[in-house]
This record gives structure tokens, sequence and C-alpha cells, in this order.
């Protein structure tokens, strides 16, 4: 199994010479089986270079598995040009609107509608379909094992855990470690940090010894403070999590849109300086970058 | 599913929460600046709240190893704003008319609902029950009677006579409703709980809150939660029959019921957290 990041910043796209180095598409991950099966985590804007590549190899076959959908995971969908060629299949995963009920179609549906999108979805090419990822409930895309995790976030999101090829590798999308809503005077107070606990310990017990962690990272303690309850990881938690799991890579992504490549070397520095003790290697996310495990 | 179930499952579908809570939770949601602390209060307090809440939770995540069994676990899971956002649907379908055609008083309801869901919780506690799991404790006497809100609300005619029949003949409530209706108020709460995939152990709550024929401590709380706030008389769901602890109950509390509410001290304070869950 091999992985490419093909965005890694969050929010919005930062392009522009502050940005050149890490990059300012917003988040989209391609993995590769052994078996050369086509695996991409989240459609952001880097989905559109990621597919520009694969016009030469049409047929596809691709898998979009999307943790979910605010903007910046499902932008580059309508300018994936493949879904508008005939012969080619796509199959797009994710939850379901608590509200509506609806499933993942509505990523696309609403893009597509006719103020905002030249095209609709009914005029799409390429065999589109949709399937409904549930808690818990494994599923397979040829040899590869996904595993979905509710995670924390503003709006339902998924992690993934993928095994094969007897390699292993998790993608947060947007996660937030829900912060205790009370304080310690209150008598609710120690019953929810229990909660936490619980829910932190189940979900660790599923992400166990993965090789990779690719973590949403995009503040720093300090920044942290005013962002509570933005559905936002920070470096720290997101080594804290990798050390509990056992992991053996940990990537920092979802990139705060205002970080300068300067910004995140120094943070970067900082980090490797105060963890060199840590059995877990550190990396920060990059446009490009390839990874084979 | 029998007629009777059918129907009222389209009538819970329409159900209105309190109107406390629909004004508060859209005050709230209005204020950036507000807690989510405030805004969990709100719902919890609130059984038609929390039971869709938790309904759409459960329906949706129904593979979850581990149910969603109350507003803290759910939130835990998926964060405040998707709370808040299930929070605002509810409270758009409008407020509950507290004069209903039942003539059934639902101001007190809410304070039964609120002192057994307080009392059933404190009996957890003393049985040591786990902290993180006493809120299910909470959850379970909030909601056991909440087929009789929905019976008050469309079935005014018929529940009205089943609430006159029980307290001219002093008669079990439950016992009256099947009789006129074709089903009870527990047996249409545990319907609704398994349809809408709610824990196994809250559907048995609410089903077996009369009986404690093999009910496990969940269970048995809340029958002993709702036999102290009757004869304690903290709020009122019309059913004037107050049951003894069966001999299995003795003595896993180890006391008769009277010995019980003694042992929990001073009912005025439960009394007065009873109030500010009322007013939250
Ligand atoms: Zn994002
Ligand atoms: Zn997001």
């Amino acid at each position: 199994m091999k992985f490419k990041f093909w965005g890694v910043r969050g929010s919005i796209p930062t392009p522009g010479a502050q940005t050149n180095k890490y990059g300012g598409n917003t988040t989209c991950i391609e993995i590769r089986t052994a078996n050369d099966d086509l695996i991409i985590f989240d459609a952001g804007t880097g989905i559109h270079q990621l597919m520009q590549t694969l016009l030469p190899q049409m047929p596809i076959d691709a898998h979009i598995l999307i943790t979910h959908t605010h903007w910046d995971h499902i932008h580059g969908l309508p300018f994936c040009m493949p879904i508008y060629i005939p012969g080619n299949k796509l199959t797009i995963y994710g939850g379901q609107d608590l509200k509506t009920g609806e499933g993942i179609e509505r990523a696309l549906k609403v893009q597509m509608q006719h103020s905002f999108f030249p095209i609709a979805e009914s005029e799409l090419k390429a065999e589109v379909s949709y399937k409904t990822v549930k808690v818990g409930e494994k599923f397979f895309i040829a040899d590869a094992t996904i595993t979905p995790v509710l995670l924390n976030h503003p709006v339902i999101n998924f992690g993934y855990r993928i095994d094969c090829d007897g390699k292993s590798l998790f993608f947060t999308g947007d996660y937030e470690q829900q912060v205790n809503i009370y304080t310690p005077e209150d008598r609710e107070y120690l019953e929810f940090e229990q909660m936490i606990e619980a829910y932190v310990d189940s979900l660790v017990s599923i992400i166990r010894d993965v090789d990779v962690l690719i973590i949403d990272s995009s503040f720093t303690d300090q920044e942290y403070q005013h962002k509570k309850n933005w559905g936002h990881g920070t470096y720290t938690a997101a080594i804290k999590l990798a050390e509990k799991v056992g992991a053996k890579k940990l990537f920092f992504t979802h990139h705060e849109p205002t970080r300068s490549d300067a910004a995140l070397d120094a943070i970067y520095e900082e980090l490797l300086k105060n963890n060199q003790e840590l059995v877990c290697e550190l990396f920060v996310a990059q446009e490009g970058l390839e990874v084979k495990l | 599913m029998t007629d009777a179930e059918a129907k009222f499952i389209t009538y819970v579908e329409r159900m209105p929460a309190f109107p406390k809570s629909v004004h508060k939770v859209i005050q709230l949601a209005a204020n950036v600046d507000s807690s989510a602390k405030d805004m969990v209060a709100v719902i919890e307090s609130d059984p038609v709240m929390t039971i869709k809440i938790l309904k759409v939770i459960n329906s949706a995540f129904y593979s979850l190893p581990q149910k969603i069994t109350s507003i803290q676990r759910a939130l835990v899971h998926i964060g405040m704003n998707t709370i808040k956002n299930l929070a605002l649907s509810v409270a758009a379908i409008g407020v509950l008319n507290p004069h209903n055609k039942a003539e059934f008083d639902t101001g007190l309801f809410l304070e039964h609902s609120l002192a057994v869901a307080v009392l059933s919780k404190k009996l957890a506690e003393r049985m040591g029950v786990p902290l993180m799991y006493s809120s299910d404790y909470f959850v379970a006497g909030l909601l056991h009677d909440f087929g009789k809100i929905v019976f008050a609300e469309f079935m005014p005619h018929e529940f009205k006579l089943a609430l006159q029949q029980s307290k001219e003949h002093q008669i079990d409530l439950h016992l009256a409703e099947l009789e006129i209706m074709g089903i009870n108020h527990a047996q249409a709460g545990r319907m609704l709980a398994l349809k809408w995939e709610l824990a196994e152990n809250l559907a048995n709550a609410i089903d077996l809150h009369h009986s404690v024929a093999q009910g496990d401590l969940l269970v048995n709380c809340v029958f002993a939660a709702n036999q102290i706030a009757k004869k304690c008389h903290i709020g009122s769901a019309g059913n004037p029959i107050i049951d003894a602890l069966p001999a299995e109950l003795i003595s896993l509390f180890g006391m008769s019921l009277d010995e019980l509410i003694i042992s929990l001290g001073d009912m005025s304070l439960i009394k007065a957290e009873v109030q500010q869950f009322m007013q939250a």
C-alpha cells in the first residue's frame, strides 16, 4: 500500500508564494493498494489535480471516501473530469445527514444546483454510485478493509481505517477531541469526563497499532485556547493520540489557512525538538508527498 | 405492529416539545456565547426533546457497539453543533399545548417525569452504579411515562376516559388505558423505543415500570423511583395507585418503600433539584 497527499490545507484553498512548499489545496489523499486499486480520502480541491493525472489511464475505477460534507472536503467533486466521461466508475462513500436522512449523494447534488454550477448531477456521464457509511460497520474495497469511526466535529464526520496488504492507515478527517462542557464544580463534571475517556478508549482500540496516522492538527496549543469547539485538533493532541495508539508514523494535516510555509517549518522544528523520545515518527503532510508502506 | 401501535408512531412524529424548552433552545441557539452545558440542561429536562434526539442518533447509528443512551453521551460522539441542530428541528414543530382536551396537566406530568429521573439516578448511585452510567438512569426515569403525553395530545378523549376511570375506580391507569385504547403507555413507549433503536434496557425500563417481573437494575430503580415520586407527591402523571415494593426489590434495596424514602434524607432537596430542571 502507498499513499500520496494532493491537498493538505484546511477550510479554504490558499494558493500563493507563502504556501508553495506545503501546498494550498484542500484535503485529498490518494491511496493505492498493492494491486493498484484506487481509494481516495476526501474531495477537496486537491482531487482536481489527482484526477487530471488519471486521464491517460481511463477508464478509471475510483472509490472516494468522504469524511464529512464541509466544503473543503467536497469542493473538488464537480471538478473531477472523469465523472463527465462514459466508462469511468466512481463510488462515493459517506455518512447520511441526520436530519434529512439523505445519503452522500447530497454532496454532489447540492453543489451542482443550477444557481451554483452549470451541469446537473443527473447529467453525469460516468457510472457514479453512492454508498452510505454506517458506524461500526466495516466494508471492503477490493483487498482493503475499511473501518469507519464516528469522530467529533460540528457535522457528522467519519475517520477511516484502511487495512490492506498487511499494512494499516487511519485518517481522522476533521476532528477535535470533545472537551468537558462542565467545570469541576458542576456535579456532572466527573461523569462527563469518564464518558470522554471511555470514548477515547474505544477510538484507540479501533485504531491501535496502525502504521500511519493522518490527523487534523490545525492549531498550536496557544491558538487552541481561542478555538475550542471549532471542531479541529492540535499538534499536541495528535501526538498524544499517536502515542496511545502505538502508531509508527504520524502526519499532521489540515493546515490552518493563514499558516505560511515558514511558520509550519518552525512549528515542525519545535515539535521534533520537544518530542525526541517519541517512538512514533512525525511528519508534516505536504502536497505531492508520496509514502510507501 | 397493531393498528394502535402504527397510529401511535405517526402521532409521535408530530409531537411537539414543552413550551419552556422550545423557547430556551431557540434563544440559546441564537446566542453565540451560550454554553453547551446550558443547551444540554434544557434538552435533558424535556422528555420530548430527549427521546427525539436519541431517536435520530440511534436510528442512524443503529450499529454502534453501544447505544447512545443520554444527551451527554450523544455529545461526546457527535458534538454540540449537531445536537443543537437536532434540538432546533424539534423546536420547529411547535410547542405542546398545556391545555389539551384530555385535561391532563402537562406541567405536573413534567414534574413527575423529572422527579422519577432524579430519583432513579439517586437510587443508581446508592446501588454503586458507576458514575458514567448514572445518566442512563436519569433518562429512563424521564422517559418512562412518555406515552402518556402522546395520548393526551393525540387521543385526548380516550385518555380522558382512562384517567377518569382510574381515578373513580382506583385502578391502575395503565389497565384503564389498555381497556379503552387497546394499548397502554408502557407498551406504546416500549414499541417506540425498539422501533427507534434505543437501548434495549431503556425499552425494558419503559415497558416494565409497572411490573418488576424480571427487571434489571435500571428497571428496578425506575420502578422504585416512580413509587417514591407518587408517594411524596412530586408532580403527577395521573395514576393514583402506589405500588408497594415487591419482595425482590425489598431485598435489593434492603428496605421497604417507606424506609427507602426516609433513607433518601431531606425530600425537599430532591424537590429543589427537580425545580432546577423545571427552570432549566
Ligand atoms: Zn476541513
Ligand atoms: Zn470540517
